[in-house]
């Protein structure tokens, strides 16, 4: 079953109301459809519903599938800053760019953003057992990629809309205080780039083999072309990772010297 | 290896005529003070830290802690522990941990202040006969109450009803105005925590998670429990916050102002790493800031969102550390759709923390309480939300004096680790409390009996609360919505013009 909404003029909170109540009337809906979404926040906010598709139209506001659990957010268009923000499982597929702080301390589940996305992304991204979070950027991040990270992984493509490449990315600060997880870049970094705990590890074929199924996932929704997908699986990537588990574990005294 | 110069800060001493060679004393100290030799117990000073655990169980009376009184050479500016601060920097170059609240010796406003008492004109209440509302609801109340009049039927009568009109937000009811503080599970044990969920239960009150997420064992009392959601976001999710009876924002901590939180990755235990949901033995890291958040506007999408969650069901606070310019952010934090300001004085505990920070950042929380409460009055939106205090409230004058001034609760932390036995020794940050509080070693952990535990803290809280009722008695008010802000009811004693003037009361006599 498929319902479609029209955002036009509605407070975030009467559309946030209405999905609720259409979840709640109708155990069977499998897709919302959402018309005219113009900044509205929180869509999604808290959902378990595993079966279910959001589909946006629009740009939505900030906050995007925060808390959420198991649902597929699909915006055709640009969203707002942090998406996926705490989000426990699920899926958030954004045609567009998105803003800062993109999957915020996401614990599970996957984010595809086609282009480009904001400062902080990735930020304090954690893993919990078979939870492992995923981000993968089509564009470019600014700085502050992954800061903080505890777990997952984020997977930066570096192609423009035609799959062209970018060049190398500017991004300063990357995986600053990392402790878990790796970031996986298309391209060279320079060591300066890196934020403190942060470090470049070999690229092993397993890195390729964990990577490639987010890729081929990428590709597949946003129809990308074998040879792009070709070009990306066999290109020079970067891996950042933690220097270790405990980055700050030597900047306090022990008791009882 | 560089060597320690640090004398040892106590003297564990065992009387031979009176030890009896149980070896208990070996047992008991966590830190590995007391080691049998022979026929006698010898003892490590140097890893004492006067947690009595040993000469609490000690069943021959044996063992006495003293200061160690070496002597130092005093100076005025040179203070030991200045001394000790630098003997241990210069040999680690690291930052110093410490545990617990302030160690400084400043001064401490609520015993500058007198409460003041009714005599013949308004007259006293006795408290034993005539009722005392101790009950609070904390938070958003609306700006006024709106009825819709409909004219109904009854006996052949036309009668006009009132309807609320007004939406009630979702408020928390407290027994009495007294809960228990943020303590994370990780920071302390299981049977802590369990210890104060039954005695919360037990009392009408509530005790908040700290950030470590929500243990299991804990959900049978969750309609007591507040959730918080700090930078870690450690634990939060769909369930976590719809568990709980209200949700706390951590922004900052009353003993470390303006610094994140930092579990070390030793602590992350499987139990631990269940409940804060990250994996066994890594550091559970919470930055200094909100990563989503560097505005009040972000904050307040932080609360929205969390309403949004949680369906708009639950209440959600702020907390932030007692600072100068927290009058204006209680003020945003008023304007954000959040039902409670917590306000965390420097002088709260901690399970660990900079000791620079502890002992140097922040302000006292009883001139925020009151620049807060006047801020807000100013604004207008006083009566709209609420405020609770904490970071040093030792007994129930302590809380008397926080309302007055302008709360309407407060959260305990360390009073009630002392009911559980804590000695205050400030070492929580290394794991092993003797009294099985703040540890996770699961033979520390068992020596602390929830039920004994819950027990004690209950009793802490009643008796707080029967000593307030007494207190506002003599106040001559009956109910303890009359006393919040009351300031009228305060006095200051030894405080200069300026400090009156900050805390809004009279100096004594006037
Ligand atoms: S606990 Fe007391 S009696 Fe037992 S060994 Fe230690 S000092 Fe002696
Ligand atoms: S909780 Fe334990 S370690 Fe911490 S101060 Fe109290 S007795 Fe000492």
């Amino acid at each position: 079953m498929e319902v479609e909404i029209d955002a036009k003029n509605m407070h975030y909170k009467e559309l946030n109301e209405k999905i609720h109540q259409i979840l709640r009337e109708n155990p069977n809906v499998k897709k919302i459809i959402l018309k005219n979404v113009l900044g509205q926040r929180f869509i999604g906010n808290g959902l378990q519903k595993k079966d279910l598709t959001i589909e946006i139209y629009g740009i939505p506001g900030g906050d995007l599938g925060m808390f959420m659990s198991g649902p597929t957010i699909i915006v055709h268009g640009n969203a707002e800053f942090a998406p996926g923000n705490t989000m426990d499982d699920g899926t958030i597929v954004i045609y567009g760019s998105s803003g800062d702080v993109t999957a915020h301390s996401m614990r599970g589940g996957k984010v595809f953003v086609r282009g480009d996305v904001g400062y902080r992304s990735g930020i304090h991204m954690k893993a919990y057992k078979d939870k492992v979070p995923v981000l993968v950027i089509g564009g470019t991040a600014k700085d502050f990629l992954g800061e903080y990270m505890a777990g997952g992984t984020i997977i930066v493509l570096n192609i423009d809309e035609k799959g062209n490449d970018l060049g190398k990315i500017k991004g300063r600060m990357i995986g600053t205080g990392i402790h878990g997880g790796a970031i996986y870049i298309r391209g060279e970094i320079d060591k300066d780039q890196l934020g403190v705990a942060a470090d470049i590890k070999e690229f092993t074929k397993e890195d390729l083999e964990k990577i490639k199924p987010y890729i081929e996932e990428f590709c597949k929704w946003f129809n990308l072309s074998e040879d792009i997908k070709n070009k990306l699986l066999n290109s020079k990537w970067t891996k950042i990772a933690p220097i270790s588990k405990r980055p700050f574990g030597k900047l306090y005294t022990p008791d009882l010297m | 290896m560089i060597p320690s110069y640090v004398p040892p800060k106590y003297r564990v001493e065992v009387d031979p005529n009176r030890c009896m060679l149980c070896e208990r004393c070996t047992i008991e100290c966590s830190w590995g003070v007391h080691r049998r030799d022979g026929e006698r117990i010898i003892s490590y000073s140097n890893r004492c830290g006067a947690c009595h655990r040993c000469v609490v169980m000690c069943p021959r009376d044996a063992i006495t802690i003293k200061e160690n009184a070496i002597s130092w050479r005093s100076h005025p500016l040179w203070d030991v522990d200045a001394r000790v601060d630098i003997y241990n920097q210069a040999k680690t170059g690291c930052i110093l941990l410490s545990g617990m609240g302030n160690a400084k010796e400043h001064p401490i406003y609520f015993d500058k202040i007198v409460l003041d008492a009714c005599q013949v004109t308004n007259p006293s209440i006795d408290p034993l006969r005539e009722p005392m509302e101790l009950r609070t609801y904390i938070g958003k109340k609306p700006k006024q109450l709106e009825f819709d009049f409909v004219e109904e039927e009854i006996d052949g009568k036309k009668i006009k009803k009132a309807k609320l009109k007004t939406k009630i937000a979702p408020n928390l009811k407290l027994d009495t105005p007294i809960m228990i503080a943020h303590m994370s599970y990780g920071a302390l044990s299981l049977n802590a925590h369990l210890s104060f969920a039954k005695a919360v239960k037990e009392c009408g009150t509530f005790m908040g998670t700290g950030e470590g997420g929500l243990p299991k064992p804990l959900y049978p009392y969750a309609d007591h429990i507040i959730t918080q959601v700090a930078s870690g976001r450690f634990g939060v999710n769909e369930e976590y916050l719809m568990k709980g009876s209200a949700i706390e924002i951590k922004i900052g901590q009353g003993a470390k102002p303006g610094i994140g939180g930092h579990l070390p990755g030793e602590k992350v235990t499987a139990e631990i790493s269940a409940t804060r949901m990250i994996p066994e033995g890594t550091d559970a890291i919470s930055p200094a800031p909100h990563h989503d958040i560097y505005s009040i506007e972000d904050l307040a999408q932080l609360v929205r969102s969390l309403k949004e969650a949680t369906r708009w069901k639950k209440p959600v606070f702020v907390k932030i550390a007692a600072v100068h310019n927290a009058p204006a952010i209680a003020v945003g934090i008023a304007t954000s759709d959040a039902d409670a300001v917590v306000i965390d004085g420097y002088k709260g505990g901690t399970g660990a923390a900079p000791k620079v920070f502890r002992d140097h950042v922040g302000i006292p929380i009883e001139m925020a309480i009151a620049a807060v409460d006047q801020r807000l009055r100013e604004e207008g939106l006083r009566n709209e939300i609420s405020v609770i205090a904490s970071g040093g409230i030792r007994c129930s004058a302590d809380v008397f004096k926080a309302i007055a001034l302008g709360a309407d609760a407060v959260y305990i932390g360390t009073a009630a680790m002392v009911a559980l036995g804590c000695r205050v020794c400030g070492r929580c940050y290394t794991g092993l409390c003797a009294w099985g509080i703040a540890t996770q070693r699961p033979e520390l952990v068992k020596r602390l009996d929830p039920e004994v535990g819950a027990r004690r803290v209950a009793n802490l809280i009643k008796a707080w609360t029967h000593e307030i009722k007494e207190l506002l008695g003599a106040a001559g008010i009956n109910s303890i919505e009359s006393l919040r802000g009351n300031r009228d009811r305060l006095r200051g004693v030894g405080l200069n013009e300026k400090e009156l003037e900050v805390l809004g009361i009279k100096a004594a006599g006037e």
